[in-house]
């Protein structure tokens, strides 16, 4: 799923844009399995997944299966429809370098969100 | 023929504090005064759906102002000397001087988000002079949802920021085109405005000691939350009207923090059998909550 996402992301070329300033590798924990995408400029240039000791990151968003199965469906439910509506509700944890998420705010709320309008892209389980 | 909108927009000069503050505002329709008070780091065009629903406007006269510093509303001369900071206490002056400067008699007040907030204060300090408060996204305290810290952020200052940071409070079902009118709003915000607002809203705005004292017989009080609202929560709304005797709580569906904005077809149909209690000549008196 998460290479569809890259071939999402730059592919959208206004997305591209508005993260043109962003670099960052994104972390993000589906359970126990942990995604490292890598953001150069707006555009993802690697995701890899597997078993680190300690690999770099800058920003985490870490949450369950089902919860990411909820957040990327098109229509989800109250709650699960925004990363910090999933934060406030304890449905996830965003942990790091904040001041990334601060200058980049909706960049990386627009990646995070992507698969829900990838449409073959998302699985139902939430699976990567 | 030109698609001409019946809104009209003028400027009232307000003297405050021994200060002029030229005020933008809008307007439509005619009956009772329904004033509106827009959200933080916004403007009035967030009710221009109301104010050209004839169904509506034909028994209220809405109105809607720029609070200084927002939308058309230009801050005081002198103002890039200062840090804006809403207070309480500036907010329910400015809105009182409004209403008696034009003159509303008994306007029923809706505001929504911090807006939503301010109502119950005027509720309980102004309630005999107005036909009542509808809290939009409203609540009778603050419930941070992100660290004070974060306003101390440079980009706290800016709309993009300001969009990144809201544009999660809109319901998924609301149309795009909608959503997004909405969060442009945010775009057009003056440097630093959303901030200021913020200070108000996270730390000068606990009315919670003092809502109980609020007499809905003489003010009603309707609550009216979206569920997508994480700001200003569906419980924390359902709580505040706990606290408010008489006070009712509405809780709409597939709506989030800006529902006249966000999803004007949706909000009317909550919002109608609400006014229509305050239609001249039926009983002001919401049912218990």
């Amino acid at each position: 799923m998460f290479d569809k996402l890259a071939e999402a992301v730059n592919a959208d070329h206004n997305l591209v844009l508005r993260g043109k300033t962003c670099s960052l590798t994104l972390l993000i924990e589906i359970d126990n399995d942990e995604y490292f995408i890598d953001i150069v400029s707006g555009e993802i240039i690697n995701v890899v997944s597997g078993q680190f000791l300690m690999r770099h990151w800058d920003l985490a968003i870490r949450a369950s299966q089902a919860t990411w199965s909820k957040f990327w469906q098109k229509y989800p439910e109250p709650g699960f429809h925004d990363i910090f509506a999933m934060n406030r509700f304890g449905h996830c944890k965003i942990e790091g370098n904040t001041k990334v998420l601060l200058s980049h705010i909706r960049f990386i709320k627009d990646v995070v969100s992507k698969p829900r309008f990838l449409g073959t892209g998302v699985s139902s389980n939430g699976k990567a | 023929m030109a698609k001409l909108d019946p809104i009209i927009g003028r400027y009232v000069t307000l003297d405050q504090g021994g200060k002029d503050f030229r005020i933008y505002f809008e307007e439509n329709g005619s009956g009772i005064p329904l004033l509106c008070l827009h959200t933080a780091g916004a403007h009035s065009s967030q009710f221009r759906h109301l104010m050209c629903d004839p169904e509506i406007t034909k028994n209220f006269r809405i109105i809607a102002f720029d609070l200084p510093w927002h939308g058309k509303s230009t801050p005081p001369v002198g103002w890039q000397e200062e840090e804006y900071k809403l207070t309480s206490t500036f907010y329910i002056d400015i809105i009182k001087n409004f209403i008696g400067s034009l003159n509303l008699k008994k306007p029923l007040v809706m505001g929504c988000s911090m807006g939503g907030r301010v109502v119950i204060r005027l509720a309980y300090e102004l309630g005999k002079e107005l036909s009542g408060v509808i809290g939009l996204e409203g609540s009778d305290q603050p419930a941070p949802w992100y660290d004070n810290s974060w306003t101390s952020h440079p980009n706290f200052e800016n709309g993009d920021f300001c969009v990144g940071l809201v544009s999660g409070l809109c319901a998924p079902q609301s149309p795009d085109e909608y959503k997004w009118e909405t969060l442009w709003h945010y775009y057009q915000s003056g440097h630093g405005v959303f901030k200021g607002d913020m200070h108000f809203f996270r730390t000068d705005s606990d009315y919670a000691d003092n809502s109980a004292t609020i007499d809905t017989e003489l003010c009603p009080v309707y609550l009216m939350t979206g569920e997508y609202d994480y700001s200003c929560t569906p419980e924390a709304t359902v709580e505040t009207a706990s606290r408010i005797p008489g006070a009712e709580a509405v809780i709409m569906r597939e709506v989030g923090h800006f529902p006249m904005s966000e999803n004007p077809d949706v909000f009317r149909n909550y919002l109608i059998p609400v006014l229509d209690k305050f239609k001249e000549g039926e009983k002001n008196e919401p049912s218990s909550s």
